[in-house]
This record gives C-alpha cells, sequence and structure tokens, in this order.
C-alpha cells in the first residue's frame, strides 16, 4: 500500500471515530435527558431564534454524524486499516466535543435549554462540562499512549 | 371548521385522490407484465414497496385520518409524515421511473429519456433546488396564513397536498440515488444538503410549537409539533442509512490483480 494511502486512511479513522463520539453523545443526551429523565425541555420560552436554529442543524448533523461514522469504521475494518484501539481515542474526543460544546454554547451561551429546571442548575452545569473535560482527557490520554505504543515497535 | 358547500367539494377532492390512488395500483403491475416480457422478472419486493406507498400517501388524503386531519392538527401531522415523507421514500424504492422505461417501446423510451433530460427537470431535481421546495414550502404552509386559507378553500387544499407530496418525492429522489438520475451530485453534497434540509425540518417543527398556525389550540399544536420533529427523525434516519450505505458500497475495495 502506498504512503498517500495510508494517510488518507488514517485521516477516514480519525474522522469516523469524530462522527461517531459526537453522534453518541447527541444520541445519549436525546435519550437520557429529553426522554427518560425528560430534564431537558423539547422547547425554552427564553431561547432565542438563533438558538432554535443551531440546535436544530446541529442534532440534524449528529443524527448523520452517528450513522456515517459507522459506515466509515465499516468500511476501514473491511480493509483491516483499523484497530479499536485507535478509533477509541477519536470517539472519547468526539463524546467530548458534544458534551462540552452542548455545555458551553447550547446551555449557557445560546441558552436552547438548562440541564434541568426549578432548580440551582449551577452544579448540574459543572457536573456537566466537568464531564465532558474528563471525557476529553481519556480521549488524550489514548491519543498518546497508542502513539507511543506505535513509535517504540 | 366547513360549511355544507365546503364539505362536498372536500368530498370530491377526496374522490379524485381514491381514484388516482386505484390507478397507481392498477397501473404499476400492468408496467410490470410488460417489462417482464423483454427484461429479468420485476422483483415481488419493489410490488410491496409501492403498494405501501400509495396506500401511505391514500391514507393522508381519503378516508378516516384524512376527515380527522381537517379539525385535529396532530392528525394533519401523521398525514404530512405519511404523504410528504415516508410515501415518497416507500415509491422511489419501488423505482417507477425504471419500470416505465422498462415497459414503454423503445421510440417511446426515448421522448421519455428526453423529457427527463429538460434543463428544468434538471434545475428542479438538483438537491438544495428540491429541499428549498420541499422545505420552503412548508415553512410558507405553516408560518403564513395559508394553513388557514387551505381549510377554506378546497383548490388550495388540493394545491397545497400536490405540492407536499411531489416536493417530498423530488427531495428524496435528489438525495438517494435509487429510480433513475440523470445528473448526480457527490455524496458529501448530499449528506450536506440532508443535514441543512434535516435541520430546517427540526427548526420549523419548533416555531409551530411555540406558535402553531391560527386556529389551532396550544397543546394540539405542541404534540403535532413534537410528532413532525420526531416523525421527520425517523424518516430522515432511513434516508442517511441509504445514503451511507450507498458510499460503502461504492467504495467496495477492488480485488487485488495479480
Amino acid at each position: 500500500m502506498n504512503h498517500k494511502k495510508q494517510s488518507s486512511f488514517k485521516g477516514q479513522a480519525t474522522w469516523s471515530g469524530l462522527l461517531f463520539g459526537i453522534g453518541l453523545m447527541a444520541l445519549v443526551d436525546e435519550i437520557i435527558f429529553h426522554q427518560l429523565l425528560q430534564w431537558h425541555h423539547f422547547y425554552d420560552w427564553d431561547t432565542p431564534f438563533i438558538g432554535i436554529m443551531s440546535d436544530g442543524l446541529l442534532n440534524a448533523f449528529g443524527l448523520f454524524a452517528l450513522v456515517a461514522g459507522l459506515f466509515m469504521f465499516a468500511d476501514l475494518r473491511r480493509r483491516q486499516t483499523i484497530s479499536l484501539r485507535q478509533w477509541a481515542s477519536p470517539v472519547f474526543i468526539g463524546l467530548a466535543g458534544f458534551q462540552l460544546f452542548d455545555g458551553i454554547i447550547n446551555h449557557k451561551l445560546l441558552r436552547i435549554h438548562q440541564v434541568r429546571y426549578n432548580v440551582d442548575v449551577l452544579p448540574y452545569d459543572l457536573a456537566w462540562n466537568i464531564f465532558g473535560v474528563i471525557l476529553l482527557i481519556i480521549g488524550l490520554l489514548l491519543l498518546y499512549t497508542e502513539k507511543r505504543g506505535r513509535r517504540s515497535n | 371548521m366547513h360549511d355544507m358547500d365546503n364539505m362536498t367539494s372536500f368530498l370530491m377532492f377526496e374522490a379524485a385522490a381514491a381514484f388516482l390512488a386505484l390507478g397507481a395500483l392498477v397501473l404499476y403491475p400492468v408496467l410490470a407484465h410488460f417489462a417482464n416480457r423483454r427484461h429479468r422478472r420485476w422483483s415481488v419486493y419493489r410490488h410491496v414497496f409501492w403498494t405501501l406507498g400509495v396506500l401511505s400517501a391514500a391514507a393522508a388524503l381519503v378516508g378516516p385520518l384524512a376527515r380527522m386531519a381537517h379539525s385535529d392538527f396532530t392528525v394533519h401531522m401523521l398525514g404530512h409524515l405519511l404523504l410528504g415523507m415516508l410515501a415518497p421514500l416507500l415509491l422511489l424504492v419501488a423505482r417507477p421511473m425504471t419500470l416505465l422505461m422498462r415497459a414503454l417501446h423503445v421510440q417511446h423510451a426515448r421522448r421519455l429519456s428526453k423529457l427527463l433530460n429538460y434543463r428544468y427537470v434538471h434545475f428542479i431535481s438538483h438537491p438544495a433546488v428540491a429541499s428549498v421546495l420541499n422545505i420552503g414550502g412548508l415553512f410558507l404552509i405553516y408560518k403564513t396564513g395559508l394553513f388557514t386559507a387551505m381549510h377554506t378553500s378546497v383548490w388550495l387544499f388540493a394545491l397545497i397536498h400536490v405540492h407536499v407530496f411531489l416536493a417530498g418525492y423530488l427531495f428524496t429522489m435528489s438525495i438517494v440515488y435509487i429510480d433513475i438520475t440523470t445528473r448526480r451530485y457527490s455524496f458529501l453534497y448530499r449528506a450536506v444538503v440532508l443535514i441543512i434540509a434535516l435541520g430546517f425540518h427540526k427548526i420549523l417543527s419548533k416555531l409551530i410549537y411555540a406558535a402553531p398556525p391560527e386556529g389551532v389550540p396550544q397543546t394540539d399544536g405542541q404534540t403535532g409539533a413534537m410528532l413532525m420533529y420526531y416523525g421527520g427523525d425517523v424518516i430522515d434516519l432511513a434516508l442517511i442509512i441509504i445514503l451511507c450505505s450507498q458510499w460503502y458500497q461504492s467504495r467496495t475495495p477492488k480485488p487485488a490483480v495479480r
């Protein structure tokens, strides 16, 4: 296999993981916080129009990302050019990306909806974003160990 | 909602829709019969998809569901999902244009192919244009007085429902290439258009939740809007899966030449 092709597969592996991670977290957000707990509201009357717009587009992107990420992963697997270990770090970074974007931009800046209503929201916001940071750290650690493992080989 | 005169004309519309649906149900197997004389047997599952597609469009226009839709916004929204999203997808999977090409005499098929290559047809089946016709049309229906007006004029009612169906079909065929496609766009391009179209479908359903069309009670409007939001997700998920699996198939590695 030539070098150019190999690096394009590496790019595909990163994108596949990131997209799947973003899509998975969007799905988890929808299922747990909107449907099961019903903490998030479908519509928050304080939301400005720009918030409604960005939320619609982001959720549409999340749905697409979930499916596209998996198909890209399947394509890499059949070519035997990716291992689960390699895939894990972009997945975690994608999970963290959605969590932090949702927690900071969506909840705080655009005020699409809050984590929970009729309570002091600060501890919830902190827990939300700290969880996001932990996911990010896991993703970066995996990236680091994976790179080091490859170098020592 | 309607006076007597109006009732009769809406019944006429129902009769016309039922007649068209019956025609579609009969015509398809007849075409398949002619196509089978010259080609490989037209598969049974396409007959099933066609029948389901026609039935789901018809359910939105004829019978109890269609009548309840006049006064119940949530049922109206269910009808919108059936007519504008589900029926087009099912019908497209049945590949009616391919079947027609096979059934027609070669000279007529050539004429049809010429028709499909008209600049106008290329233009309206461009993914971005089809999306604007589809989603933009919905914004006009629900965010202007059109929704209220269509319940007083049967012509407007017919026009809007025909538009919703045709625009839905055009959109579906511009995003996933299942039937004959004369001009093709890349996967990435169609994916971006699909995401934006789905996004605006979600945006519209939230706007309807906040402010339902005139005459629709708040709670009914909210239930309808949520049905639109999540129902749209289900059908668009099917579109996304088809689009991605076509990308996957197109990248099948070629066996190494030795």
